[in-house]
């Protein structure tokens, strides 16, 4: 897997060394820069004078449990973004941990292409534009205020879902963008499905955003998921 | 403790001496009344008729001198059961009457007294009682007039005893029937003890004999068994989902390990490595996927998600699975459509969302509809292949089914299917966990409804009925007035 976003500095403060080192290794693999804090002490300074583009916490941690080091941190008006790791992936967890002021809540076991999906869209929202009225990838615009598409000169039809679903994706044009992300981010729903219904609901917009066009925009990226860019990698 | 000293100590016996106490209490204060207002009456009568007496010898002595009244006093004296006569002169010297001897001073005494006396034709020796009256006639002669009080004496004797009998009686009775009352629900206390502590070391199918008679002691034994059946069904349960899952987790387990095995023995290029390593993580992705789906069961059964639940509208719930689904099931040649009512309901949005899910992505997977027999002309009607996810309130329960006309589920595998892990002949050729209508049930479960499977003939349907949320319904009715019914 290559990096899709430009560089960034990420703290993991996670206390499974075997796990942790993993994550920075694997980080560091594809290009970014990942430093290591094993408890919640050292993970609150290390927060508080390094620049990082987003923290990976854990949830549990001695010293310092995870959503007592992210209040601290939001109380004295550290914004960086932060990634919740934990053991506990129901929905009440979750919600408790984006109240504490997370911004994003991954459970474990997770596929590191999801968590890295995850921290990118999490980066390029910390440090990136303000949200722009129209997206542009290749020849394919979408107007947010007026709700068209066209690609070239032609105008495109989609339904509102499609349309929030290209939306998304292109938004974060350029990233990878997981089936579990567009289920949360798309349709708000939090649970597994059985089924490849994502998948379904990606084809259908390919065929109208990319049939009949040579270049195709929407690449399915394997064993992570869906980025929308143009040109070939 | 001594079984008397267990009987003594239960509430039966102790209410039954407070009762009894209250019960000698009233039982003597009525006789104590009868008792006093007999006496009072009989001395009323005494006084009457010495008062009459009086009366009419003060007159004969008026009208006829002392001779007569000496006479006429002599005369009545002489009578069987007479009352008692004297007369005496100034110097207290008797001069006619019955009487023999009185207690010093009481003819000294104008007026009524009580005074023991004794006949002259007295035999025995015995001293009596008797009220009398003495008056003074003129002359200085005084006249003593009284009745003997035996009759009075002897009522109170009958009343007193009667009172002691009574008592006795009362006593006896008391507390033989608090003993026996007492007994009786100790039996009862103790045969049920006795159960729960048989439960307690550990035999949970025993349950609190109810008898017959529907008392409060057979409500409290039902009521226990009710949650002896619960905790039952939840330890089984829990010892199903532990054998489950270590049969469940251990197979897929195995066979990852295997995989890895033969691809670190076998292969040999880069691909194979690859390709093997693929398989791992996928294998090991259906494993995540069926311990969450494994937890989540456990978390609705458990009653946790209680915390998490608010008002919503049911329809917008099956309306967004429709929406989510619609094109999965158009891929898998079928149509889903979706028929809702707006129907508020109290839950969990998220649980409720994915219990429909699971019953809609069973619908797509086995509700395809089964080719006729004949093949010639087999046109499978567009109806069949229709997949309906139906909302509407049914009294005092808010229904949302799922539909389809693929092969059904025969009505003898019915309860079998919603249990964990199951998954029936039909479906073992399909990916899946078995445990989707698990999880419709267990959410149907946790929001006080239940999960129930019907035939569509032909076909399933699976129906999540819970509660409705009263009121909120119908002004969500109101509000949505304009479009009654939406059918996508």
């Amino acid at each position: 897997m290559t990096a899709t976003a430009p560089d960034m500095r990420l703290l993991i403060i996670e206390d499974d060394r075997e796990s942790a080192d993993y994550l920075v290794k694997a980080f560091r693999e594809v290009g970014h820069i990942a430093d290591l804090a094993g408890d919640g002490e050292e993970g609150l300074s290390l927060a508080q004078s390094g620049d990082y583009d987003v923290l990976v916490v854990d949830r549990m941690l001695p010293k310092r449990d995870g959503l007592s080091l992210i209040g601290v941190l939001r109380e004295k008006g550290n914004r960086t973004p932060v990634l919740i790791l934990s053991a506990l992936g129901q929905v009440d967890d979750r919600i408790k941990g984006l109240r504490a002021g997370g911004d994003d809540y991954l459970p474990k076991p997770y596929a590191f292409a999801e968590l890295l999906a995850r921290v990118e869209v999490l980066s390029r929202r910390h440090g990136g534009p303000a949200e722009e009225t129209t997206y542009r990838v290749g020849d394919l615009e979408l107007d947010r205020l007026s709700h068209r598409v066209a690609r070239g000169k032609d105008e495109l039809t989609l339904q509102p879902r499609e349309f929030r679903l290209l939306e998304y994706l292109m938004k974060h044009a350029g990233q990878v963008v997981t089936r579990t992300m567009l289920l949360e981010n798309v349709w708000d729903y939090h649970f597994d499905p059985q089924t490849n219904v994502i998948d379904v609901h990606i084809s259908r917009l390919r065929s109208k955003i990319d049939k009949g066009f040579e270049r195709p925009l929407l690449h399915t990226i394997r064993g992570a998921g869906y980025m929308i860019r143009d040109g070939i990698r | 403790m001594t079984a008397f000293g267990k009987l003594v100590r239960t509430t039966a016996f102790r209410l039954t001496l407070v009762y009894l106490f209250l019960f000698a209490l009233f039982a003597a204060s009525l006789l104590g009344y009868f008792a006093w207002n007999t006496r009072r009456m009989i001395t009323e009568q005494i006084s009457t008729t010495v008062n009459a007496e009086t009366g009419e010898l003060s007159e004969i002595f008026g009208r006829r001198g002392l001779r007569g009244l000496v006479f006429n006093i002599e005369n009545r004296a002489l009578r069987p059961g007479a009352n008692l006569y004297l007369l005496t002169t100034p110097a207290g010297q008797a001069v006619a009457g019955n009487v023999g001897s009185l207690a010093p001073g009481v003819m000294g005494t104008i007026g009524w007294s009580e005074t023991a006396y004794r006949r002259l034709d007295d035999q025995d020796n015995t001293d009596h009682r008797a009220l009398v009256l003495v008056t003074q006639l003129s002359s200085g002669f005084r006249l003593l007039i009284g009745r003997d009080l035996e009759e009075r004496r002897r009522l109170f004797g009958i009343v007193a005893k009667a009172a002691q009998w009574s008592i006795l009686v009362v006593v006896v009775l008391g507390i033989g029937g608090g003993i026996f009352v007492a007994r009786r629900v100790l039996r009862r206390i103790d045969a049920m003890t006795g159960t729960t502590q048989r439960i307690m070391a550990g035999d949970l199918s025993g349950r609190l004999p109810v008898g017959r008679s529907g008392d409060e002691l057979d409500r409290l034994a039902g009521n226990l068994n009710a949650m002896l059946e619960r905790i039952e069904a939840l330890m089984t349960g829990l010892k199903e989902v532990s054998d489950n899952i270590a049969h469940d987790l251990k197979t897929p387990l195995t066979r990852l390990r295997n995989r890895a095995e033969e691809a670190l023995a076998k292969s040999a290029t880069e691909g194979e490595y690859r390709a093997a390593l693929e398989r791992t993580i996928e294998e090991s992705d259906g494993l995540i996927r069926t311990f969450n789906a494994l937890l989540m069961i456990a978390r609705a059964e458990s009653g946790q998600a209680r915390g998490n639940m608010d008002d919503f509208d049911a329809a917008e719930v099956a309306n967004g699975i429709h929406e989510l689904y619609e094109p999965l099931a158009e891929d898998g040649g079928m149509s889903l459509r979706v028929k809702t009512a707006p129907v508020a309901v109290h839950g969990n949005r998220e649980l409720i969302s994915q219990a429909l899910a699971n019953l809609v992505e069973n619908a797509i997977k086995y509700g395809k509809p089964v080719p006729p027999a004949q093949p010639q002309g087999a046109v499978i009607s567009l109806d069949a292949k229709q997949i309906l996810i139906e909302v509407r309130r049914d009294g005092n329960q808010v229904l949302l089914s799922v539909t389809d006309h693929g092969p059904g589920i025969p009505e003898t595998d019915r309860k079998h299917a919603v249990e964990r892990f199951v998954r029936l002949e039909a479906s073992r050729t399909q990916p899946g966990s078995g445990l989707g209508l698990s999880l419709a049930s267990a959410v149907a479960t946790l929001h006080g409804g239940e999960l129930r499977l019907g035939d569509a003939n032909p076909g399933l349907t699976a129906t999540l009925a819970i509660p409705a949320l009263k009121g909120v319904s119908d002004r969500l009715a109101a509000q949505t007035q304009d479009v009654p019914q939406k059918v996508a």
